[in-house]
């Protein structure tokens, strides 16, 4: 087969994983030209990516609860409220931050669990259980601030969460200006990406799978890694890594491994494509539904916990339409509303696709206005392109 | 032959990578009972779709000619104009909904813009009398049992004014009565000039009832007998659907030795909240090592109920009696509790609680048992593969590669796929439930054959089943279950056809 043919029929066969990583590669390129270059310039990449932090920490619990089948409406304000419990609990109960924090998180898990206990046990759609819960978190960070309005928070180990980057080697006199510690990390990330992929495509081949041809196989490595390179590099030119996006990328990892690795993830996405079945093969469904809705709550708590410290207070307003950010990336993300489908990946990409569209609006001016109707539009393109990708694969 | 009413002519459709059609030519005389016969993946569904309009024109080759003229049908509401209606294994009602707004769904009759429910009423009553149904009309279609669903059903295709009914495995869920007036209500409505077209398994009903039938293999059409000049018999079929005769389809089992009771099960009774009543009473029965013991009845006797209370009662029965395995007690409060304790249920119904249709084959396969392949919760892929790969080839599961959907397999290799899945748990104990229905002759000689060679292996079968030549053939005892009580047991040398119908039919 030709080169071109082989591109093609690639292409053919990954629309759908592939158009999302094409969709967001247009998007930033078009906001590049728009405004002159400020879009991909480090400072505002970096930004990007600290803003983006708390929508994809949701969307990643949100992925597996859409892929379970269910909704979760109440992590929006359930995350605004625990950000204020945070706050609270180092700004009038004295905790140290360290403290603090796994506090809020337990928190979140707790809340999560409430709401399992509703649709699991108590049999209450989804829907309407979390939408109980969103109300009820609204009211409650209500009543957290309604003695003191806006809390500031001072501490600033808390606050470098949010605002803060990786520390750097001592100045060595090669490449100033650069921050080292980022390239390394993004060039190990590199490493192990090209090695990860190496194993597998050699595994795949000793079972006589169908693998990637050789020069489209090259290429795709080349593309990733010039991928991660290059926004390493955009990274590195301003002050590094932040502490935001680290937070996010471990989430990812751990997330990703559990899903694509694990005896759990499996068990997830075999609840999410047929619950019967998979209560008939021993899969404790309840079980799932619990470890899904306490991970969704922990991931609530710390994109509260995210955004109050990037705002370096927690705010009455903290929370709104979060949920709702959460959902549409998971579904721009490639996540099936029948259950059973999407990755993890795919929603963080979703989350990029979302505030690279309000990122570059802003830049150019955009009335916020026009900017819903943006983001409404590309949702709903994005899920209509899915779901004819997804007929055609039948 | 009469003047065809439907001609399909060099029908050919292709799927990645696999060719379905291949210049299929089929031809229906207008007024025939006409059977379609042909093993599973030999095309007899994807020819429908393309009948129907599923796959609309344009995504296959071929011409469609109906009623004398070239058909260009785009999508089901097209076929259904010009006359032709397909009711499909999965019935197609609105189980919430009343017999008679089921009957006008779609097409409702109404007066300006409101439904005029009067006329509804009577029109469907007219059609129910049609099929020879007497039911209330205001009946919701979720209290039907699945013979009068299908009734309902046909009624609804006759209020559409068919002229051309099509019927996919009508009686593949249907007891012997239920079947029967199925067959004659296809006779009635052929003297009232409607055409049909009747899909089946069951080659006995297609030879009874059919004018002409035509045989399907691997998407070519190999023959069209006509039943008035030809000899059509059920060993010519075959012949015809398999490429081979098949002789006896119940293999010789080697050394019929039987150990200790494996299972026993004492005066277990189950009562269901959700119906609010008792639906298994002081069941008692036993399997031994080596064993295949069938459990016969009619549709709605309790078998299945049986097989779910006992592993692991997923669907909530209040539950008394005792179940012993090898002599010790056991009691299982979940699915994985019965696993672990050795047994293993195949469901009926394996695209609705058996398989994950959108996981590939070597996800299905592990399923029930992944911490076999896991170390320490993760996944390790090269122990996945290497198993599916080893049932894939030992169960002849047809797959081009362990990672294809499960939903691109036929039924008969989904059967194998959830077998596969359940001999992995790797069992002393395996439930089977309608381990044959709505696969073809082949695929159920190669589940005869697999089931042999377990039992031989030491291991123990219950097999519930509807077909009672599959009970006779295959089992070393047989339970006959009735209205959820054990109604007799009856040792295979002693057991007929008759002796089980009467049992199952005496409350």
């Amino acid at each position: 087969m030709s080169f071109l043919q082989n591109a093609r029929k690639l292409l053919q066969q990954n629309i759908r994983e592939y158009g999302m990583y094409i969709a967001l590669l247009v998007i930033m390129a078009i906001f590049t030209i728009t405004t002159d270059g400020i879009f991909i310039s480090s400072r505002n990449i970096v930004n990007l990516v600290n803003q983006t932090g708390y929508i994809a920490v949701l969307a990643v619990g949100m992925t597996l609860v859409i892929v379970i089948r269910h909704i979760d409406l109440s992590v929006g304000f359930l995350g605004g409220f625990l950000g204020a419990v945070a706050a609270i609990a180092m700004v009038q109960w004295h905790l140290p931050v360290y403290v603090a924090i796994p506090l809020t998180l337990v928190l979140g898990i707790l809340a999560g669990i409430i709401t399992a206990f509703l649709v699991a046990q108590m049999k209450i759609p989804a829907f309407v259980a979390t939408l109980a819960g969103w109300l009820i978190y609204r009211g409650a960070i209500l009543v957290v601030t309604e003695s003191t309005g806006t809390i500031i928070i001072p501490d600033k180990t808390f606050n470098a969460i949010g605002n803060g980057f990786i520390p750097d080697f001592a100045n060595i006199g090669i490449l100033p200006g650069v921050h080292k510690l980022t390239l390394i990390i993004g060039l190990i990330g590199i490493a192990l990406l090209i090695i990860g992929e190496i194993n597998s495509r050699r595994k795949k081949q000793a079972y006589n799978f169908e693998v990637l041809p050789m020069e489209m196989f090259v290429i795709k490595l080349v593309f990733i890694s010039a991928l991660i390179g290059g926004i390493t590099w955009l990274l590195a030119g301003y002050q590094g890594l932040s502490w935001t996006a680290v937070v996010v990328l471990i989430v990812v990892l751990i997330y990703n491994f559990i899903t694509t690795q694990t005896v759990l993830g499996r068990h997830i996405y075999a609840v999410g494509g047929n619950p019967e079945a998979a209560q008939l093969s021993g899969i404790n469904v309840k079980k799932i539904t619990y470890i899904v809705f306490g991970s969704m709550g922990m991931l609530s708590a710390l994109a509260g916990i995210l955004f109050a410290s990037r705002l370096q207070s927690a705010t009455t307003t903290a929370g709104s339409l979060w949920e709702l950010d959460a959902i549409a990336a998971a579904f721009i993300g490639g996540v099936s509303p029948a259950g059973g489908i999407g990755k993890v990946t795919g929603s963080i990409i979703g989350a990029l696709v979302m505030l690279s569209l309000t990122s570059g609006m802003n830049l150019m001016g955009i009335g916020i206005s026009y900017q819903y109707m943006a983001r409404g539009a590309v949702l709903a393109a994005a899920v209509i392109f899915d779901v004819a990708t997804r007929n055609r694969a039948h | 032959m009469n003047t065809p009413i439907l001609e399909m002519k060099n029908i050919t459709k292709e799927f990645p990578g696999v060719k379905a059609l291949n210049n299929v030519s089929f031809q229906v005389a207008e007024g025939e009972i006409h059977g379609l016969v042909g093993e599973n993946g030999a095309g007899k569904s994807t020819l429908m779709k393309v009948l129907s309009g599923v796959y609309p024109h344009g995504e296959y080759a071929g011409d469609i000619v109906f009623g004398g003229r070239v058909q260009n049908f785009r999508g089901i509401n097209d076929s259904e104009k010009a006359g032709i209606a397909i009711i499909y294994q999965e019935l197609a009602l609105v189980p919430e909904m009343t017999v008679y707004e089921n009957i006008f769904l779609g097409h409702e009759i109404k007066s300006g813009f409101l439904i005029d429910w009067n006329e509804t009423i009577k029109r469907a009553g007219e059609m129910l009398k049609r099929v020879k149904l007497n039911i209330n009309l205001a009946e919701k279609v979720k209290n039907l049992g699945v013979g009068k669903r299908q009734l309902v059903e046909i009624a609804k295709a006759l209020s559409k004014d068919v002229k051309l009914l099509i019927l996919d495995e009508p009686t593949a869920a249907l007891n012997e009565d239920d079947s029967e007036n199925l067959l004659d209500l296809l006779r009635d409505l052929k003297k009232h000039g409607v055409t049909s077209v009747l899909i089946s398994h069951k080659l006995k009903e297609v030879i009874e009832i059919a004018d002409s039938v035509t045989v399907l293999r691997d998407g070519q059409t190999i023959c069209t007998l006509d039943a008035e000049k030809e000899e059509v018999s059920e060993n010519v079929l075959i012949k015809h659907m398999v490429g081979r005769e098949i002789n006896n389809i119940y293999p010789k089992r080697e050394n019929r030795q039987l150990g200790e009771i494996v299972l026993s099960v004492e005066n277990w009774s189950a009562y269901d909240p959700a119906l609010g009543k008792n639906i298994l009473k002081n069941i008692n029965f036993h399997v031994k090592k080596g064993e295949i013991v069938g459990f016969a009845g009619l549709m709605g006797s309790g078998r299945t109920e049986l097989a779910l209370s006992i592993f692991g009662n997923p669907d909530g029965y209040n539950i008394s009696g005792e179940i012993s395995m090898l002599g010790s007690k056991k009691r299982f409060n979940h699915p994985q509790d019965a696993i672990r304790a050795g047994l293993a249920y195949v469901t009926e119904d394996r695209k609705g609680d058996g398989l994950i249709l959108i996981q590939d084959v070597r996800q299905n396969i592990t399923l029930a048992n992944l911490k076999e392949i896991a170390n320490r919760g993760v996944i390790n892929d090269n122990s996945e593969v290497k198993v599916a790969n080893e049932y894939r080839v030992s169960l002849n599961i047809k797959t081009p590669t362990v990672e294809q959907k499960v939903s691109n397999l036929s039924g008969g290799n989904q059967q194998k796929v959830s077998l596969g899945k359940w001999l992995f748990v790797k069992p002393s104990l395996l439930i089977l439930d309608e381990p044959t229905r709505g696969i073809d002759v082949g695929a159920k000689y190669e589940i005869y054959t697999i089931m042999t060679r377990l039992v031989e292996q030491g291991m123990s079968i219950i097999m519930i089943s509807s077909e009672l030549p599959e009970i006779l053939g295959m089992s070393d005892r047989v339970y006959v279950v009735s209205a959820g009580k054990i109604a007799g047991e009856l040792a295979i040398q002693e057991a007929t056809q008759e002796k089980i119908m009467h049992l199952a039919t005496n409350y």
